[in-house]
């Protein structure tokens, strides 16, 4: 999101320097250190049972005789959640931002920054109190037994969105001014000027923004607990209940002891492993171009 | 993640040592100033009750030290009788070759089975709760109820609730067709009180609180019992079981002390708090 261009500094900022190097080793060093750390709490697992069977036993049972340890409908939950999530909130999101920087009057584009930072500010247990005593019912009325995918997939869009809005609308909003003078001098309409140069000009935002609620939706953990029915079985339909891989951590961590503790980390393993795919693909399609 | 937590809640604790002293010296109470270490082992569903009250006991007594572990109920028999530790912490009855020791019962912890307070079948025989459980009967049609599927509620993996329900039906959790898993109490409530077929079970204590303040949930009776706190205090509510500290003989000095506390009214709001059920 920042412009690529790097200057060495004068000698004056060697401090500044010094401190935001350490800052940057520091972050870069928490971060492998977690790695690390999951993986090291993960190695029990996999040694003992051995990475195949996390994706080919019958099912999720770690305290049964004999234990089974498939982890595969919970990443194929994580996975659908997330990208039910971003297909909702993902063009929901930009077109907001879009109007909010390109159409609304500065009155009403205030008002809804304002309304969507409160919804950013929201703690995902209040959505999923409310997923769970509101959405939940109304759907079990409907589909039972409610607690499903697709009540996942709502709340999640739901908290994912203001991410989505605020990062996109910060990624058209910096594109230069000079660029919308230009296009206006140009006689571009406005769709024009907004497929053919603000969208092109903004797209490493508009990919970090995605990037953002993508991974967001992923890590979620307490509403998708408290809305999604947590049994861990392959969804077969939008209406079935599912578990994730974070609520899979949440729900039997606590209770977890040797074995079954370290076949936890493993899933967080995965997750881990899923973000860093996802990072990977996202430069792939081209996230990475800063000219376009 | 875990391990965090614990260690956090022990480095509180010298803050409070530090601070007892100086609220009791008042008090006059110089004469019970025991000092020493007590180690519990056992029991995973009593464990969280014990540390609670050891943390209270602790404060009251700065020279004691007292450690908690966890490791089944059988590693408490195990571990009491070898002397490992000085009290086990058994969540069941004593079997009858267990007569070695002594059982002293710091709570009962029962389970309610509840519905949605508006389902009008009001009892379910063991038979017919087993069906609903393996996916047998779908239907409160089946059991005199409505034409509506049946939201079955099922506790997560490693929860003593869960435990105690599968060993009283004599279920295997993979036999179990659930619908919804849930993790605490709360949210087993919340489920069922939001579909009108579900049925789920939770702790008897939360159960009643939640059914006396407008939560529209129902608690079924069991063996024509009525699951409350009371039928689970004097030992009639069938889906129940006794928490209990086990010693190797009558115990002595400090060890006695100690499970005296444990069963007395001082700890009582922490038995609470825990869903578990007071003795008295």
């Amino acid at each position: 999101m920042s412009t690529p261009g790097r200057s060495s500094p004068p000698d004056g900022d060697a401090a500044l320097r010094a401190v935001t190097g350490l800052a940057a080793r520091l972050s870069g060093t928490v971060v492998v250190g977690i790695a690390l750390f999951v993986l090291w709490q993960a190695w029990p697992a996999l040694q003992a049972v051995g990475p195949l069977r996390f994706v080919t036993d019958a099912g999720w049972h770690p305290l049964a005789q004999p234990a089974q340890f498939n982890l595969l409908p919970m990443l194929v939950a994580s996975v659908a959640v997330t990208l039910g999530a971003m297909l909702l909130a993902g063009p929901l999101g930009l077109f907001t931002a879009i109007f909010m920087t390109d159409y609304a009057p500065p009155a009403l584009a205030r008002l809804l920054r304002g309304v969507v930072e409160l919804l950013a500010g929201v703690p995902s247990v209040v959505y999923g109190l409310w997923g769970l005593v509101t959405l939940v019912p109304l759907l079990a009325a409907w589909q039972p037994p409610g607690a499903s995918l697709l009540a996942g997939i709502l709340v999640l869009a739901l908290m994912i969105l203001p991410t989505m809005v605020l990062a996109s609308h910060a990624a058209i909003a910096g594109v230069a001014a000079e660029h919308r003078l230009t296009v206006a001098a140009l006689g571009f309409s406005c769709a024009g000027s907004l497929w053919g140069v603000l969208l092109p000009a903004a797209r490493a935002g508009l990919c970090g923004a995605l990037l953002l609620s993508t991974t967001r939706a992923l890590g979620e953990t307490m509403a998708m607990l408290m809305v999604t029915g947590n049994v861990a079985r392959m969804p077969d339909s939008l209406f079935a209940p599912a578990r994730t891989l974070t609520a899979n951590i949440a729900l039997e961590l606590a209770y977890a002891m040797d074995r079954h503790r370290a076949a936890l980390f493993v899933g967080g393993l995965l997750l881990t492993a899923l973000v860093l795919a996802l990072v990977r693909l996202a430069r792939g399609l081209g996230c990475a171009w800063r000219h376009a | 993640m875990g391990s965090d937590a614990v260690s956090g809640g022990r480095r509180a604790r010298p803050v409070i040592a530090m601070l007892l002293p100086l609220l009791l010296a008042g008090c006059g109470d110089g004469g019970k100033a025991a000092t020493g270490k007590l180690m519990l082992t056992g029991s995973s569903t009593v464990a969280p009750l014990a540390l609670e009250i050891a943390k209270r006991y602790e404060a009251d007594h700065p020279g004691v030290r007292i450690d908690v572990q966890t490791g089944g109920s059988s590693r408490g028999i195990t571990d009491a009788r070898s002397g490992v530790a000085d009290i086990g912490m058994v969540s069941r009855a004593l079997k009858p070759d267990e007569s070695d020791l002594v059982a002293h019962a710091i709570a009962h912890d029962g389970i309610a089975i509840i519905v949605h307070a508006s389902n009008p079948v009001t009892e379910l025989s063991a038979d017919q709760i087993r069906a609903i459980y393996r996916g047998q009967i779908a239907t409160w049609q089946a059991v005199g109820g409505p034409k509506r599927p049946i939201t079955v509620v099922n506790k997560a993996e490693g929860r003593s609730t869960l435990e105690l329900f599968l060993q009283h039906f004599g279920l295997a959790n993979t036999q179990i067709h659930a619908s919804v898993v849930i993790g605490d109490n709360e949210q087993g409530i919340k489920t069922v009180a939001g579909n009108p077929g579900a049925i789920g079970y939770v702790s008897v204590g939360a159960a009643e609180y939640a059914a006396t303040h407008e939560v529209a949930i129902r608690l079924l009776p069991l063996d024509g019992i009525p699951a409350s706190t009371v039928t689970v205090k004097d030992g009639r509510f069938p889906l129940s079981r006794p928490l209990n500290l086990v010693t190797r003989g009558q115990p002595q000095g400090l060890a006695g002390d100690f499970i005296a506390y444990a069963r007395s009214a001082a700890v009582h709001d922490r038995v609470r708090s825990l869903y578990f059920v007071p003795l008295d």
